[in-house]
C-alpha cells in the first residue's frame, strides 16, 4: 500500500536496531505513549504494535487525498508551528555515510543554516565546503542533504530556513560519488 | 452553435462571397469545437478556417507534433498546451515523464509564427525555452504557466527583459527554482504595458523596490499577485500606486501589524474601489484580513484556501459580508456552521471549493465540514454550478437532497478523505447518492466520486451522465462491469482516470475503438496486466500505450517480462504522430 514504507525496509543503512521509521512516526503523532523499543524488523508486526499503542492513525497512501503538495505544505507549516509553540523540539535524525550510528538533533535550537551546519560539522567531525546558490556545496566530499515531506532528497540551504524546519524529516550527510550527483553543478 | 448551423444551411450561396467575407464571419466563432466543426463542412471552408485560426487549444501535447500544428495553422497567435496527466498533481507521475515545451518553441520560432500568447499546463519548461521564446516572438504578449516546472527565475528574467509588449505574466502553482535574483529588475524602464502579474508561487525574496517601480509605471495593471516575501508595508505602497487593481493576491505578513501600518493599509485598500478578486493570505495574521472589510462587498472572487492561519470564526466574519461572491475557495476550517452562513449570505455563488486543512486526518478536530455544510450550500445558493468538496463523511440522503436542490451542476467533485467510507448513518454504499446527482444534473460535465462504491454507481453514471466529459474514480467498483458501464454509456467521455479499483483486462479491451473518441485514459493500481496492455497496443496503433514502472530504473530490474504481471500505472492517449521519442527509462511505450 505505502510504497515508501517498503523502500525503507530494504534500504541499507547503518543504524542502531529499534530506531526505524515506525517509531519515529509514532513519536510524531500527538501521542504520549512511547513506541515500544525493540520493535522487530517485520513491518506488519510493527504496524500492529502501532495500533495497540496509539490512537488509530491513517496509513498514508501515495497521492491521497488528491491535494497538491503546495497545499499540504501550507497545512504542515501551520501544524509544525503550533507544535513547537507547545515546547516540543523539532527532532530529526542525522545520518552520515560511513558513520556507525545516527544522531538526533533539535532543529528548533538553531537560528539558521550557518549554525546548523556548524553543529553538524562538530558532531560528525567533517567539513561541509561552501554553499553556492547554483552549484551547491563546493570544496568538500561531504554534502548535507535532507528528506522533505514529499520523500524527496534535497540539498540543505536552498529554501528559507523556516520552510526547511517545517518540511525536513531527516538529515543525511552524503559522501563521495553519490554526493557528486547532488552537490556539484547539476 | 446557432450561428454555425445557420452558416451550414447556405454554404453553396456563401461560396459566392469572397474568402475575406467568410473569414470575417468565422471571426465571430471563437469556440474551438465550433471551429473544428466548421472546418469539416467543405474543402474551401477548411482552407479559409485554417488561415484564419488564431487560437489553438491542444489538450495533450503528444497528440500532435509542432510541425503539423504549424502546417495547418500558420497564422497561429495563441497556443494552449497541456502536458502531464492530471494525477501528476498528486505525485503519481514521475518528474521526468515528459511534456517538454522546447520542441514547440523551437518549431514555432523556426517557422516564424507570430506567437502572442502561450498558455501551458503541467509542462516541463526550461530557462532555455523561455529565453528562446522571449527572443523569437516580437509581439509576444501573454505567458500563463500553470503547474509547470523545470525553470528558474533566470527564465523569467529573459521574459521580462526581452518581451517589449508583455501584458500578462501569470505563474500559477509552478515549481520554480528561485535564484533570488533580480528578475523584476529586468523589466526595462520603458516597459509600461503590464496588465497582469502573478508571481505568488515564487518562494524566494523579491526585490521590493523593483516591484514598486514596475507597478508605478504600469497604469494598465489590473491583476497583481505577489508572493510571501512582500510584507505589509510594501503591499500598502503597491496598492497606493495601483488603485485601479481588480484582482489582488496578498503576500504573507506573519506578525501582527502595528496600528499605524494597519491604518495606512486600510486607507490604501479603501481607494481600490475596482477590486473584485482577492487571494493569497498564506501565513497571515487574522487581523490583516479585516483590513479588507471596506471593499468586501464588492468582491466576486475570494480564495482563502491557503490561509491556514485564519481560523473559522474570522473566515465566517469576513465572508458573511461578501454578498456578491461568485467564487469561493476556502479551507474546511470554516466548518458546517460557516457554510450555512455562506449559504445565507452569498446568493450569487457559482463555484465553491472546500479544501482539507487536515488531509491525513491526524487531528481529532470536529470543525471539518460534513454533509450538513454541503446540503446547506445547495439549498442556499441557486446559481451554484461547480463544486469541489473535501470532507470526512457523507450520506446518500444528503446527496439526494443536494441533487434536488441543485440540478444545474456542471462540475461535481466530492472527495471523502477516507477511501471506501460508506454512508456514515446507514453504512451502505454511496451508489444511490451519486446516482441521484447524475440523474438530476443533466448538464454534468465533470465528476469525481469517492467513498464506498460498487459497480452500481457506474451503471447509473453510464445511464444518466450523458454530457459527462471527465470522470475521476478512486478506490471504487467491484468488477470489470463497472468500468464497462462507463465506457459504453458515457458518449461524450474524454478523460477517464482511475486509481486503486478492481478493473482489469476485460474492461480495458472490450471496446478499443472507444479510446479514439477520448483524449486519454489513466489507470493505476488496478488489475490490468502487461499482457492486456500489449494486446491493446497491438489492436490500436493510433494509441500510445504507456506503462510507467514502479521503480524509476525501468524495466532493467525485471528478468523476464511476465505478461501476467500487473501494471502499476497505465496511461494511454490517442495520437496522430505515433510513439514519442522523449520518454524516460521509467516509461515503456508498447
Amino acid at each position: 500500500m505505502d510504497e515508501f514504507v517498503n523502500l525503507k525496509e530494504t534500504e541499507l543503512r547503518l543504524g542502531l536496531p529499534g530506531t526505524d521509521n515506525v517509531s519515529e512516526e509514532i513519536e510524531r503523532v500527538s501521542c504520549n505513549k512511547r513506541a515500544l523499543q525493540g520493535d522487530t524488523e517485520n513491518e506488519t508486526e510493527s504496524s500492529m504494535m502501532k495500533m495497540e499503542t496509539c490512537p488509530p492513525r491513517k496509513a498514508q497512501i501515495v497521492g491521497w487525498p488528491p491535494v497538491r503538495s503546495s497545499r499540504k505544505n501550507i497545512i504542515q507549516t501551520k501544524k509544525n508551528e503550533s507544535d513547537s509553540e507547545g515546547g516540543r523540539g523539532v527532532y530529526v535524525k542525522v545520518s552520515m555515510d560511513g558513520a556507525p550510528y545516527l544522531r538526533k538533533i533539535d532543529l528548533s535550537c538553531y537560528k539558521g543554516y550557518k549554525e546548523l551546519l556548524k553543529a553538524l560539522e562538530i558532531m560528525f567531525n567533517f567539513s561541509v565546503g561552501e554553499y553556492f546558490e547554483r552549484e551547491g556545496y563546493k570544496g568538500s566530499d561531504f554534502v548535507p542533504t535532507y528528506e522533505d515531506k514529499d520523500g524527496d532528497w534535497m540539498l540543505i540551504g536552498d529554501v528559507p530556513w523556516e520552510m526547511f524546519v517545517c518540511t525536513c524529516k531527516r538529515l543525511r550527510i552524503m559522501k563521495g560519488s553519490e554526493a557528486k550527483g547532488l552537490g556539484c553543478g547539476v | 452553435m446557432d450561428r454555425a448551423i445557420k452558416l451550414q444551411l447556405s454554404t453553396s450561396e456563401m461560396n459566392y462571397f469572397p474568402d475575406e467575407v467568410i473569414e470575417h464571419i468565422f471571426d465571430f466563432i471563437p469556440s474551438h469545437r465550433d471551429r473544428n466543426s466548421i472546418s469539416l463542412v467543405s474543402k474551401s471552408w477548411h482552407k479559409i478556417e485554417r488561415y484564419s485560426r488564431h487560437q489553438v487549444f491542444i489538450g495533450n501535447c503528444y497528440a500532435i507534433s509542432p510541425e503539423r500544428l504549424i502546417r495547418r495553422f500558420p497564422c497561429l497567435r495563441s497556443l494552449t498546451l497541456k502536458g502531464k496527466p492530471h494525477f501528476a498533481d498528486f505525485n503519481l507521475v514521475p518528474h521526468e515523464w515528459g511534456g517538454f515545451l522546447h520542441p514547440w518553441i523551437d518549431a514555432l520560432s523556426k517557422a516564424r509564427v507570430g506567437l502572442e500568447e502561450l498558455r501551458l499546463k503541467r509542462m516541463v519548461v526550461s530557462d532555455e525555452s523561455l529565453e528562446l521564446l522571449s527572443r523569437s516572438f516580437v509581439g509576444f504578449k501573454s505567458l500563463v504557466l500553470v503547474s509547470c516546472d523545470g525553470f528558474t527565475t533566470d527564465g523569467l528574467a529573459s521574459i521580462a527583459a526581452n518581451c517589449r509588449h508583455l501584458r500578462e505574466l501569470d505563474l500559477q502553482e509552478n515549481e520554480i527554482d528561485d535564484h533570488r535574483g533580480q528578475w523584476l529588475n529586468c523589466f526595462p524602464d520603458s516597459s509600461t504595458t503590464l496588465v497582469s502579474l502573478n508571481f505568488a508561487c515564487l518562494k524566494g525574496e523579491t526585490n521590493l523596490s523593483a516591484l514598486e517601480r514596475l507597478v508605478a509605471r504600469s497604469p494598465n495593471l489590473k491583476s497583481l499577485k505577489v508572493n510571501r516575501a512582500v510584507p505589509l508595508d510594501a503591499l500598502t505602497r503597491l496598492m497606493s500606486c495601483a488603485p485601479q487593481l481588480v484582482d489582488l493576491g496578498v503576500g504573507c505578513y506573519e506578525n501582527e501589524a502595528e496600528p499605524e501600518s494597519f491604518e495606512k493599509l486600510m486607507a490604501a485598500i479603501k481607494k481600490c474601489t475596482l477590486l473584485r478578486s482577492l487571494s493569497g493570505f498564506s501565513e497571515v495574521a487574522p487581523v490583516c484580513l479585516t483590513a479588507f472589510y471596506p471593499i468586501c462587498e464588492n468582491l466576486t472572487s475570494l480564495n482563502l484556501s491557503y490561509a491556514a492561519e485564519i481560523q473559522g470564526n474570522h473566515l465566517i466574519e469576513f465572508v458573511q459580508f461578501c454578498k456578491r461572491l461568485q467564487l469561493l475557495w476556502i479551507l474546511d476550517s470554516i466548518g458546517d456552521k460557516g457554510l450555512e452562513i455562506v449559504a445565507s449570505s452569498c446568493k450569487e455563488l457559482q463555484e465553491l471549493r472546500v479544501f482539507p486543512s487536515d488531509p491525513h486526518d491526524e487531528e481529532d478536530n470536529n470543525t471539518a465540514v460534513t454533509e450538513i455544510g454541503l446540503v446547506a450550500i445547495s439549498a442556499g445558493c441557486p446559481k451554484l454550478h461547480s463544486i469541489l468538496y473535501f470532507c470526512k463523511q457523507m450520506t446518500n440522503a444528503a446527496l439526494i437532497t443536494v441533487a434536488k436542490n441543485c440540478p444545474n451542476f456542471i462540475r461535481f467533485r466530492l472527495c471523502i478523505l477516507e477511501p471506501n467510507k460508506p454512508d456514515h448513518i446507514t453504512s451502505q454504499s454511496l451508489d444511490e447518492g451519486f446516482g441521484a446527482i447524475v440523474q438530476a444534473c443533466k448538464g454534468l460535465r465533470r465528476l469525481s466520486v469517492s467513498g464506498l462504491l460498487t459497480d452500481k454507481v457506474f451503471l447509473y453514471i453510464g445511464m444518466y451522465a450523458e454530457q459527462l466529459e471527465m470522470l475521476s474514480i478512486a478506490f471504487a467498483g467491484d468488477t470489470d462491469k463497472g468500468m464497462l458501464y462507463v465506457l459504453n454509456g458515457c458518449k461524450k467521455l474524454r478523460k477517464l482516470e482511475i486509481r486503486d479499483s478492481p478493473f482489469g483486462n476485460a474492461a480495458l479491451l472490450a471496446d478499443v475503438g472507444k479510446y479514439e473518441t477520448m483524449r486519454s485514459l489513466w489507470m493505476s493500481s488496478c488489475e490490468v496486466t502487461l499482457g492486456g496492455c500489449k494486446r491493446l497496443a497491438r489492436n490500436a496503433p493510433w494509441l500510445n500505450v504507456e506503462i510507467i514502472n514502479e521503480n524509476e530504473n525501468g524495466r532493467m530490474e525485471r528478468n523476464e517480462e511476465d505478461e501476467r504481471e500487473k501494471v502499476d500505472r497505465l496511461y494511454l492517449y490517442r495520437t496522430v504522430v505515433g510513439t514519442r521519442k522523449d520518454a524516460p527509462p521509467c516509461v515503456t511505450i508498447l
